[in-house]
This record gives structure tokens, C-alpha cells and sequence, in this order.
């Protein structure tokens, strides 16, 4: 069954590529593409939410295809997996993908290439989700290059804009970068399980094949300390910072972010649904796929926390003086991945992953919204000739308005929840894999982040729905062939019907996961679903003083001991008189959390307080160049790394190696060659008779030698 | 008087020479490839005097190999003789130079 939810967008893609472009019917195209995306939908909710579905149970579906490669101890099976951390993940990949889908076939309409990117984009679907419910390191791994491909391929899509194609080169060659790290994680992964006498890189226990998880395996061993040797020790550490470079080139961060602006080249579609809600969270799921792993390095943790902090901070700094509507979305949504590796830095996992999901609803939602306006605009993407585009445009404005209030984090909308849970479980982080005084300064850095993400979305709000119509100066001075005024206009149907249902899956998509101090308050006591559900799939910090409120269920280590107080360790097991297995917070930890949620909401208010005072007022108003001209860090990489390869290639490899080295031994050889066959060529002076007297002078010497030297030297012969 | 092996030897040497001569000084290709036979026929009578002195059989043998790769390449050789001359209209040897660069 589980086989269908990948397989359907596969048969959509090739549905397209083979029949699609003969027919070149976008109807057609259409149907094919968001049929098949829909039968994902579709089955993937029916195997979560069925009685028995993966997030109903503990246990996984699983679905066993084939035994993909099997060499002495080392398998790789072509099988399919759906636990609850998978299960959410295909549930809003194939929901928003086919929103997405929907949307693209509005979007797209007219383009020479419709089948073509359909095509693409069903492929893409098809690798993400091979790529989520992978039950192997490997197969993972064919959907990790699978995204990396098709996102190559839909951001070089207008293959007649000079920007495209660059822009997809760069955001193949940053993978691979990652991709590098993240191959060698999975071969020590494998060396690790070997060296404990079970071989293994699948994620799950399959008993009917005999495959033990490399993960349990993983969890049995003690954590390692918190030192910084340990990265180059071979051991789980290295694991985990092989793993966590993979996820750095997938999900963007520093140091290898750079491609992701650039992917802005490709259809707005892509951008939403590539660059925003779903291949660039992989690297989150990877993470917490591995949480096990995770919770092993302390050092590795600690290094991811402080990248994903770094990120976000810097990230949302250039985002604030973008001019590009996309480029602001393309930084934002850098910042908001780093925000989530600051969760997993923390053993956050399960907000991380929350966030991840909110993300995909209002990310998503203000990329077709700017995809929309675009639209509208006639393919206008600079914001300062937008303005007032609110009566124009009023469905799309009221979308976004709620993509805008749930990233700004106001309450209510999905983001805040999520954003909210993050910097709670920063601001507790225990001293497992933090230095003391980091959680806080972490904490620090998160809330100025939230403060210049509420200002440059404000602003982004504000220069393109706001303010005055700056549009008719600018069509004024362009050139346009076809005399009629540019209005903008209201997209279709096609269009905002995703946008409406993303908007409000941004606006109620945060409900599911109230954190119980802020649903405390309320009353009822709802429970915080999306943790219950996550919590038992996800490995937890250990020792972190208990204050941490994420999953005690603890599936990879072995059955706790029933103790009646608290557990010294991780594993606790069911707190007396909770029905749920979660303790109750106490209340100070609960003041805690709602005095910060109330900052949270303090931040995010002012924020947009601060934009809307600000660009209301000078909507062109000219930010620092360091900033727009995103630190330069394009430039830096070009003289540090991209031009000295270059140079060194050029000047080192083709002049002196190749041309000098590898071309000199061959012409070397060659001319040796001719030279010696130059000399002994007269000794063919063509003569019958002269042959003979060469041969009969040889037989004389070698006779002559024997005359002379006597029979004794036969004797070598013989022997 | 009874012959000895060195006459037998004496003959075949004397044989051989006349051929290695021949080949050396004739130019008519039939000359030399007849010159070419009588090496062969020394080297034979060598085999066969030996052989007669040792009481080995061996060597007798070895005539019949020897024997046999001459007709073959009596065979062969006259068939490239008759080539050479419908193409050059000669047996003189030395006008078949080309593979001379």
C-alpha cells in the first residue's frame, strides 16, 4: 500500500514526459499531474489516520519491495517505512504538494514547457517522498540526490533567462558538497554496526527480514563526551557532523546557503514547494530521523545549534534589505531552517519538526501569494514598483495577511506556537550538549531574530499591499510592445483556492500542538497532540535535570526499569498517575513559559510595529548596502574558493599538469617512438639476398660462440 | 674400406655450404629457393649419418619432419615465386625491393 503514495507521482511523471508532450494539452497535463499527487494524498492520510495507521500506533507500516543490494554483511533493502515522524512529513509533503500542484497549473498556463514542468515537478514528488519513507540510510539517500535533482532541473526550468542555469548549477554543486559529508556519515554508520558485530544502516527493526536498526544499535552505546576531538574520533560524533554537513548543503545553512537566493530562478511553484515547504526540510527530518545519533554527540549538537543559530540571525538580517519579493522569502526561509536546527541543536526535536510542519503551511502560502502577486504583476518581482496592491489584488492580500501574522508569531496563527515552543525549549536547554550560559545566549539570538523577522515581513506586507501604487511609474518608463496598460489583476481560481486553504491551515495548522502552559490557560487542558504523537519515534537529551518537558518515552533503549521516584537517566518510564506518560510541568516552569511566550508575542508585536512605522512612511526607504548586498559573501566565495579553483585549474591543472605532465609522457613516448624507428628503418634495405647474409652472419656468431667457449657453455641450457 | 661418419659429415657440410653460397650469390629466385633444398638435404644427411651411428631412430624421425615442412614450403614458395612474376615480370630477386622505405 505504502508503494502506491511514491509510485502514483512517479507514473504521473512519466505519464507526462511520454504521452503529455505529444498531446501538449494543458488540461491533460494538469489532470495527470494533480491526480497523481492526489492518489499520494489521498492514501497517505487513509495509512496515518486509519485505525491502525502509523500515527494511531506504535508500530511503523512497513512495506518490504525488494532486497535492493546485498554484499557479505552489508543490505540495503528497497523498502518502505511510515512511523509517525514519517507519516507527518508525507502528510503535509503530498497535501501541500498537491495545493502546490493546483496552484502550478493556473501559474504555469501558456508556457511552451507546462508538460515539462509538471513532469519535474511529479518526479520531485516522487523522490521527497522516497526520501521521507525510506526505511534505509541508502534508499534515503536516492531520494536526497532524487530532490537534488529535480530541484536542479525546476530552477534552471526557463532555460532562456541567463540567470537560471547558473543558479541551478550552483545549487547542485552546493549538494554535493553536503552530499559528500553525508555519504561518509552513512559508510561509518555502517563501520560503527559492523564493529558491534551487527551490520546495519536501516532505520527500523524488520524482524521477517532479519534487519536490526543501525539506530538501535547506535542507542545502546554510551554517549560520548562533550569535547571537541571527538569530531575526528570515528565515533558517533563524527556520525553525526558527517550527517549534520549533508543536511547543511539540503536545508541551506552557513556556510553553504548561498544557492538557495540563487534557486529563486526558477517558477515561483518550485520556489514554494522546493525551496520552502519541502526538500529544503530534510535536513531537519534527517535529523531527526537520526535523533539517536543525535543524542549521542554532544558536540556535534552543540555545533548544529550554534550553526542554526548563526543562520537564523544572519539570514534574517539580509532579508531585511532585499528588494526581490522572492529573494525576502528566500531568506526567510534560510532564517526559519535555522531556527529549526537550533530546536534539533537543543534535543528539540519534536518542535523542530513542528516548526517544520507550520512552516511548510505559512512558507508555502506566502510563496504562492508572491507568486500571485507576480502573476498579477505581469512577472514584476521588484517590490518597490509594487504598493496598494490590496484593492487589486484582495484575496491574495488577505491570504498573505495570514501567512504574515503566523511568521511574524502573533498568537493564534501556526507559527506562533511553533516558533514559541522552539525558544521555550532553547531557554531550558540542558547542560548536556551546552556550555553554561549558551541556551540563554541562543535564546538571545532566536528572539532578535523573531524581532527582525516580524520587521522584514512587515516590510515586505507593507512595500507590496500598501503604500502608494508605484506600479504605473514604472510601466510607464518600461517598453511594452502591446499599448494597453498593466493592471494588476486578481489570479484565478486555480490559483487562490490554494492559497485560501493554506492560509487557513496557516492561521489553525499551530492548534495541534499547544504547548500545555498555553493551553492550560484556557482550560480543558487540551492535550499537546503533535508531541504525543512525535515524542515515542524520537530520542530525548538525557540528563537534562527533567525541567525538559519533550518525549520521556524513549523507544531505542532498552525497557527502563520501573522505578518509582525519578529516573536518574533518559529512559523514565510512565509517571505515576499520568495517563499520558508525561509529567505535569511544575508551575514555576509553567509561569516560566508563559511569561516568555508573552515576550515572544511582545517581540513579534513590536517587530511589526517597528516596519510598519518605518516602511509605511518610506516604503523605498534605502537599507545598508552591506546588508542588500547580502555581506558580500557571493563575492568572498568567488575570490576565496571559487576563484582560486578556477585559477588553479586553469593554470595548475590544464597548463601544467595536463598539458605538461599527462600530455608530455604521451608525446614523450610517442616521439621516442618514431625517433627510434626513424634510426633502424635502413636496416630494411629490402634485398633478399642481404636478409640471407644477416641471417647466415647471426648463425655464424652464435656457432662461433660455441667454438670458442666450448660445449661447457651449453650446459646452461640444459639446466 | 668401410665408410665413416666423418665422410657422411664431410659431404653434408660440404652440401650445406654450397647452398648458403648459392642463396648468397644467386639472384634467380628458382636458383636460390633449389639452393634452399640442398640445406635442407645437408641438414638431412647429418640426421640420418647420425642416427645410423648411434642406433637411435630419432634422428630419422627428425628427416621426416624436415621432409614434410620442405614440400610445404616448396608449395608455398613456388606459389609466391609465380606471384612475384606475374606482377613483375621477373625472378630476378633484387627487383623485389619495395619493402625498402
Amino acid at each position: 500500500m505504502l508503494r502506491y503514495i511514491i509510485f502514483a507521482p512517479l507514473a504521473g511523471a512519466v505519464i507526462n514526459w511520454l504521452i503529455g508532450r505529444r498531446v501538449r494539452n494543458e488540461r491533460f497535463i494538469g489532470i495527470v499531474a494533480c491526480g497523481s499527487v492526489g492518489i499520494s494524498t489521498i492514501i497517505a492520510f487513509y495509512l496515518a489516520f486509519k485505525s491502525d495507521g502509523a500515527l494511531r500506533s506504535t508500530e511503523p507500516i512497513m512495506d518490504h519491495l525488494w532486497t535492493w543490494i546485498q554484499v557479505g554483511s552489508f543490505r540495503a533493502d528497497f523498502g518502505l517505512a511510515m512511523d509517525r515522524l514519517s507519516g507527518i512529513y508525507a502528510l503535509f509533503i503530498t497535501f501541500v504538494g498537491l495545493l502546490i500542484h493546483i496552484f502550478a497549473t493556473g501559474y504555469m498556463r501558456g508556457d511552451s514547457g507546462y508538460y515539462r514542468f509538471f513532469a519535474y515537478l511529479n518526479l520531485f514528488m516522487f523522490a521527497m517522498l522516497t526520501l521521507v519513507l525510506g526505511d534505509n540510510f541508502l534508499l534515503m539517500f536516492v531520494g536526497w540526490e532524487g530532490v537534488g535533482l529535480c530541484s536542479y532541473l525546476l530552477i534552471g526550468y526557463y532555460i532562456d533567462k541567463d540567470e537560471a542555469a547558473p543558479a541551478a548549477k550552483k545549487a547542485f554543486i552546493a549538494n554535493r558538497v553536503g552530499d559528500w559529508g553525508f555519504v561518509l556519515g552513512i559508510m561509518l554508520v555502517f563501520f560503527l554496526t559492523s564493529a558491534k558485530g551487527v551490520a546495519s544502516i536501516s532505520f527500523f527493526d524488520k524482524p521477517t527480514q532479519g534487519v536490526i536498526s543501525a539506530l538501535t544499535t547506535i542507542a545502546h552505546i554510551t554517549p560520548e563526551p562533550f569535547a571537541l576531538n571527538m569530531l575526528w574520533y570515528g565515533g558517533i560524533t563524527s556520525i553525526a557532523i558527517l550527517l549534520f554537513i549533508g543536511a547543511i548543503g539540503k536545508s541551506a545553512q552557513i556556510p553553504l546557503f548561498v544557492w538557495l537566493p540563487d534557486a529563486m530562478a526558477g517558477p515561483t511553484p518550485v520556489s514554494a514547494l522546493i525551496h520552502a515547504a519541502t526538500m529544503v526540510t530534510a535536513g531537519v527530518y534527517m535529523l531527526a530521523r537520526c535523533s539517536a545519533i543525535f543524542t549521542h554527540a554532544p558536540t556535534a549538537m552543540f555545533i548544529v545549534a550554534i550553526i542554526g543559530a548563526a543562520t537564523a540571525l544572519f539570514a534574517a538580517t539580509i532579508g531585511l534589505a532585499q528588494n526581490d519579493i522572492k529573494k525576502v522569502l528566500a531568506y526567510s526561509t534560510i532564517s526559519q531552517l535555522g531556527y529549526m536546527f537550533m530546536a534539533c541543536g537543543v534535543g528539540a526535536f519534536v518542535a523542530a519538526i513542528f516548526h517544520v510542519m507550520t512552516h511548510a503551511f505559512f512558507k508555502a502560502q506566502l510563496f504562492l501569494g508572491s507568486g500571485s502577486v507576480i502573476h498579477g504583476m505581469h512577472h514584476e518581482q521588484d517590490m518597490r514598483r509594487m504598493g496598494g496592491l490590496r484593492k487589486y489584488m484582495p484575496i491574495t492580500w488577505l491570504t498573505m495577511v495570514c501567512g504574515w501574522l503566523a511568521i511574524c508569531g502573533v498568537p493564534i496563527w501556526a507559527g506562533f506556537f511553533s516558533k514559541d515552543e522552539i525558544l521555550w525549549k532553547v531557554w531550558v536547554a540542558g547542560p548536556f550538549n551546552l556550555p553554561a550560559g549558551a541556551a540563554k545566549a541562543l535564546w538571545f539570538v532566536g528572539a532578535v531574530t523573531a524581532l527582525l523577522t516580524a520587521v522584514y515581513m512587515t516590510r515586505l506586507m507593507v512595500m507590496t499591499f500598501w503604500g502608494s501604487e508605484r506600479f504605473r511609474d514604472a510601466h510607464a518608463t518600461a517598453d511594452h510592445a502591446h499599448g494597453h496598460p498593466h493592471e494588476p489583476h486578481e489570479s484565478p481560481l486555480s490559483m487562490t483556492i490554494p492559497l485560501i486553504v493554506l492560509a487557513t491551515l496557516s492561521t489553525v495548522g499551530g492548534l495541534v500542538g499547544v504547548p500545555y502552559a498555553i493551553s492550560s490557560m484556557v482550560g480543558g487542558h487540551p492535550q499537546n497532540y503533535f508531541e504525543e504523537t512525535l515524542a515515542p519515534v524520537i530520542s530525548s537529551v538525557p540528563n537534562t535535570g527533567g525541567e525538559n518537558a519533550t518525549a520521556k518515552l524513549h523507544w531505542l533503549t532498552p525497557e527502563p526499569q520501573a522505578v518509582d521516584g525519578k529516573p536518574a537517566v533518559a529512559p523514565a518510564g510512565e509517571a505515576p498517575g499520568s495517563a499520558t506518560g508525561h509529567e505535569t510541568p511544575s508551575p514555576q516552569e509553567i509561569n516560566e513559559e508563559r511569561l516568555l511566550a508573552l515576550v515572544s508575542v511582545l517581540i513579534a508585536l513590536t517587530g511589526i510595529g517597528i516596519g510598519w512605522f518605518v516602511f509605511q512612511h518610506q516604503p523605498l526607504r534605502a537599507m545598508p548596502r552591506l546588508l542588500e548586498n547580502k555581506y558580500y559573501v557571493d563575492e568572498i566565495y568567488d575570490a576565496t574558493i571559487i576563484q582560486p579553483i578556477k585559477v588553479g585549474s586553469r593554470e595548475g591543472l590544464w597548463k601544467i599538469f595536463d598539458l605538461g605532465v599527462i600530455d608530455g609522457i604521451i608525446h614523450t613516448l610517442g616521439n621516442t617512438v618514431v625517433k627510434f624507428g626513424r634510426t633502424i628503418r635502413y636496416m630494411q634495405f629490402g634485398f633478399v639476398r642481404g636478409y640471407a647474409a644477416i641471417i647466415l652472419a647471426g648463425a655464424l656468431i652464435i656457432i662461433g660462440y660455441f667454438a670458442y667457449s666450448g660445449a661447457h657453455a651449453l650446459r646452461f641450457l640444459v639446466k | 674400406m668401410v665408410p665413416q661418419l666423418s665422410w657422411y659429415l664431410a659431404l653434408s657440410a660440404v652440401l650445406f655450404t654450397i647452398g648458403v653460397v648459392g642463396v648468397m650469390v644467386k639472384r634467380n629466385v628458382i636458383s636460390m629457393f633449389m639452393c634452399i633444398e640442398l640445406m635442407l638435404n645437408a641438414v638431412n644427411l647429418t640426421f640420418v649419418a647420425f642416427s645410423s651411428f648411434f642406433r637411435d631412430v630419432t634422428g630419422q624421425l627428425f628427416v621426416f619432419i624436415v621432409m614434410t615442412v620442405a614440400a610445404a614450403e616448396a608449395a608455398v614458395g613456388l606459389g609466391i615465386i609465380i606471384a612475384i612474376f606475374r606482377n613483375r615480370e621477373s625472378l630476378d630477386v633484387d627487383d623485389a625491393s619495395t619493402l625498402k622505405l
